[in-house]
């Protein structure tokens, strides 16, 4: 053997500038999303900015609000629903009422702009070609996390700015409290973006696990009247609650934010050394070496089981939840009388309990409308990726390719709706037949929804993405039309708007049956598109 | 001979990009087809209308005599199809892919036995053949979507289409991103289908496939169809180089038509000619008493770069 130089052994994170292109990356990362950002910002700052005042019109008195206060302190489901309240000044309850949501919107759009820009980049290939350019190894994923730190920054300043007339101190609080959720998730997702293959799978994990955060916070703020609940401080979404906005500040909590967030993405760059572009922690296990899938139609159920499943607990759960908490929040409703006006402006005119029964049917429904949306959005999924081109140049017809994934959309709105119905039956334990029905009447609505997405789909396939919009638009209306007081004609625009209200109000078949046919027609209309149209790639 | 496709006068727009200007193309049954162009030229436009996936602006094409676009199912019952690029279900195996696409061929039919040889086609797998031709291609079909790289996606739609009972296969420049070794696999099979009676239309851009497999190629640019033939007929539209050592220096050979290129050196002659007119030029040639004479045919290369370069003009780019 001769004396060779010691070898340097090569360095794990690879050499120096690691950072190298990073500025450039992010202003490519933000310009990407210059829509999708300011789009989640800004509909989520809306939700915040325009709670004072709807508390304001509801609860108008100091001692209206104290009743409020002493009301949530007392009602365990209502806290798990919302969390707890800490003072009675509009800006508590403003933090009280949309905090949490606004931390977990926060946290859905940092972790799907982190995922954009770090999983999917290189589950497309794409990464390969920008990473062969002056590219520092840390750089995408820097430029990721920094272009959720600028949405949520954007986000913050936004919301402290807003409430400051409501106390400075506890707007800026609210402002990075909500923010700081979201740097949670960001670096959470960048964590699990090292782990998967998939960026799909990618999102889901990071969803299910904000999902968890929600659980945790809910079962600890039922348990504790003050947030004490060890339960709560296991949460991301706990900690916004413990921050205290607008009633004392807690500011040292935000240490715990920073600390989570330093922690998280730290692992995430640790993770990210150890493994190669493309690569994942956890590797694709080997499919079967023959298949038995024979059909376009076993195909679609194929690719959409997954989420099927997902949705179907989805509302199982959200019906058990919203069941168990209906005595409770409709005693808390029948205390104050503008409240109950809103409540039955979505839910009717009868008792509170099937008004409240009613309000939570309603939103399902409006959540349904999402999946519907996903659901047929599959179908422009497959053709603009190429992989229906094969399977359309078998013998298979379009019609019956696009049945496939059509009556897993339609048929599946019908099998979530019909689980929440089952979930309520479960959580509330009454009135089982109407509460199901109720569930069903919403399907009409829902597959109008999914009529027009098919529509789009067949006559403008380029803006399919289009159905996105109507869906949320029909969400918004929905969900905070009523409390904001918009004109009538506008609530009339969405389909839901004309559903009868039930449990409680009277079945009115019309309505009904008119959206059915409506469906009906959008579904062959864009099915008529769909076959005489070029099929794009 | 009845034909397998005959497309005339097809025409595509999208917008104001002419994919498709006038297209001519005829395959005759048991033929293997070269159909080749430059990128941009309409060749994929042009199999994506044979497939009913796009719908002509007007002219007329019927694939094994039916309409592409009227008679879509039935006639894919018949046809297995390779695209250029392959896209793959991330979460299902390469194996699950293969027998998904032979069975989407039947239609959902309740799966018949398959045999070789004439006659109406099952539209199905052979599922020993599929298995040789997995061995030949060397593909690991429980691998998953998106860990296939280029080429071995590429082999899972190759051994879909070359163990499915089909009377025409469409191969869309089908070896993109395979290896050498699997090329020859890949020629190899091409060769055993023609052998079974079966039609092949490649769209290729590889020459020496082309030169090996193809009875007869159709050369398209800017959605027209420029040249049509076996390739010895193409040949002959092209110029064959001759150098030749005299016994005496040559008489004026500048005269003859048909010579370019003439370049003489005291008995010493290179010239290019065209090549139906090479008798005339060896005939002057030999009046000048032949030492020695080399003539080179034109190569592929140089027949498809006239093609494939010809101006707008309509005056070929002349290529060495």
């Amino acid at each position: 053997m001769t004396a060779t130089a010691a070898t340097a052994p090569v360095a794990r994170a690879g050499g120096s500038r690691q950072f190298a292109g990073t500025g450039v990356l992010l202003r490519f990362a933000l310009r990407r999303d210059r829509v999708m950002i300011p789009v989640w910002a800004a509909v989520n700052a809306l939700m915040v900015l325009s709670m004072p005042n709807a508390l304001k019109g509801l609860y108008a008195t100091p001692a209206e609000r104290a009743g409020l206060l002493h009301q949530v302190s007392g009602n365990t489901s209502l806290r798990a629903m919302v969390g707890p309240v800490f003072d009675d000044s509009l800006g508590a309850l403003t933090a009280w009422r949309v905090g949490v949501y606004a931390g977990a919107l926060a946290a859905v759009m940092s972790l799907l702009v982190v995922v954009r820009h770090t999983r999917d980049e290189e589950e497309s290939g794409r990464q390969e070609m920008v990473s062969s350019g002056m590219v520092g190894r840390r750089a995408p994923l820097t430029a990721a996390l920094l272009a959720a730190a600028v949405a949520n920054a954007a986000l913050a300043l936004v919301v402290t700015a807003g409430l400051a007339g409501q106390g400075a101190a506890g707007a800026l609080a609210l402002g990075l409290g909500i923010a700081g959720v979201g740097m949670v998730f960001a670096t959470m997702a960048a964590i699990v973006a090292q782990l998967t293959e998939s960026a799909r799978l990618a999102r889901g994990l990071t969803a299910a696990v904000l999902g968890a955060a929600f659980v945790l916070r809910a079962a600890g703020d039922s348990a504790s009247a003050d947030g004490s609940s060890v339960l709560t401080w296991l949460s991301p979404l706990g900690w916004l609650e413990e921050l205290r906005a607008f009633a004392a500040e807690r500011w040292w909590v935000l240490l715990l934010v920073a600390a989570a967030t330093a922690l998280q993405g730290w692992a995430a760059y640790e993770l990210a050394g150890r493994r190669d572009v493309g690569m994942s922690f956890l590797p694709t296990r080997p499919g079967p070496a023959e298949g038995r899938l024979g059909t376009a139609g076993a195909l679609a159920w194929r690719l959409q089981r997954g989420g099927v499943a997902g949705w179907s607990l989805g509302f199982f759960l959200a019906g058990v939840v919203y069941g168990g908490m209906t005595d409770g929040a409709a005693k808390l409703v029948g205390d104050n009388e503008r409240a109950r006006e809103i409540f039955q402006r979505m839910g009717g005119q009868s008792g509170l309990t099937d008004a409240f029964l009613a309000a939570m049917v309603g939103m399902l429904g409006l959540i349904a409308a999402l999946y519907v949306v996903s659901s047929v959005l599959r179908l422009s999924a497959e053709e603009t990726s190429g992989r229906a081109e094969p399977v359309l140049a078998g013998a298979v017809g379009r019609l019956r390719w696009a049945a496939g994934h059509l009556v897993i959309a339609f048929a599946g709105s019908v099998l979530i709706m019909l689980l929440a119905g089952l979930g309520f039956a479960v959580g509330y334990g009454r009135q089982v037949g109407p509460v199901l029905g109720a569930c069903l009447v919403q399907v009409s609505a829902v597959w109008v929804i999914g009529g027009i997405a098919v529509f789009l789909y067949g006559l403008l396939p380029r803006g399919a993405v289009a159905a996105w919009g109507v869906a949320g638009a029909a969400l918004l209306i929905g969900w905070i039309g009523p409390a904001l007081g918009v004109p009538q004609p506008v609530l009339d625009l969405s389909p839901f708007g004309h559903l009868p209200r039930l449990p409680g109000g009277a079945m009115d078949w019309t309505p009904v049956g008119v959206l059915l046919a409506l469906a009906a027609a959008l579904v062959a209309g864009g099915l008529a598109g769909l076959r005489r149209r070029d099929l794009t790639t | 001979m009845t034909k397998a496709i005959t497309v005339s006068g097809l025409h595509k727009s999208f917008g104001a990009t002419h994919a498709l200007d006038g297209l001519d193309l005829d395959v005759e049954t048991g033929e293997v087809h070269g159909f080749l162009g430059p990128n941009g030229a309409g060749k994929s436009t042009a199999i994506r209308v044979l497939l009913g996936l796009l719908r002509a602006d007007s002219g007329t094409a019927r694939i094994l005599g039916r309409d592409p676009w009227r008679d879509a199912v039935e006639t894919h019952r018949r046809i297995a199809y390779v695209p250029g690029d392959v896209t793959l279900w991330r979460n299902l195996s390469g194996g699950e892919v293969i027998d998904l696409y032979g069975r989407l061929r039947q239609g959902g039919r309740a799966q018949r036995v398959v045999q070789g040889g004439g006659g109406r086609r099952a539209g199905g797998l052979d599922r020993r053949r599929r298995a040789e031709l997995t061995e030949r291609f060397e593909l690991d079909p429980t691998k998953k979507g998106r860990t296939y790289s280029k080429g071995n996606r590429q082999k899972v739609a190759l051994v879909a289409a070359f163990a499915s009972d089909v009377d025409l296969l469409i191969l869309d420049e089908p070896t993109s991103g395979l290896d050498p070794l699997m090329e020859e696999v890949f020629q190899r099979c091409v060769a055993e289908e023609r052998e079974r009676g079966r039609t092949v239309l490649l769209s290729s851009h590889i020459l020496s496939e082309v030169e090996e497999l193809c009875d007869r190629v159709s050369i398209i640019r800017k959605g027209r169809t420029v040249e049509s033939g076996s390739l010895a007929d193409l040949r002959h539209l092209t110029r064959t180089s001759v150098t030749a050592e005299l016994a005496v220096p040559p008489a004026d050979l500048s005269a003859l038509p048909g010579v370019h290129d003439l370049d003489v050196q005291g008995r010493r002659v290179r010239l290019q000619v065209d090549t139906d007119k090479l008798n005339e030029v060896l005939r002057a040639l030999a009046g000048s008493g032949v030492r020695s004479l080399t003539s080179t045919p034109p190569t592929l290369e140089e027949l498809f770069l006239r093609h494939y370069q010809e101006e707008s003009s309509g005056e070929p780019a002349v290529t060495r």
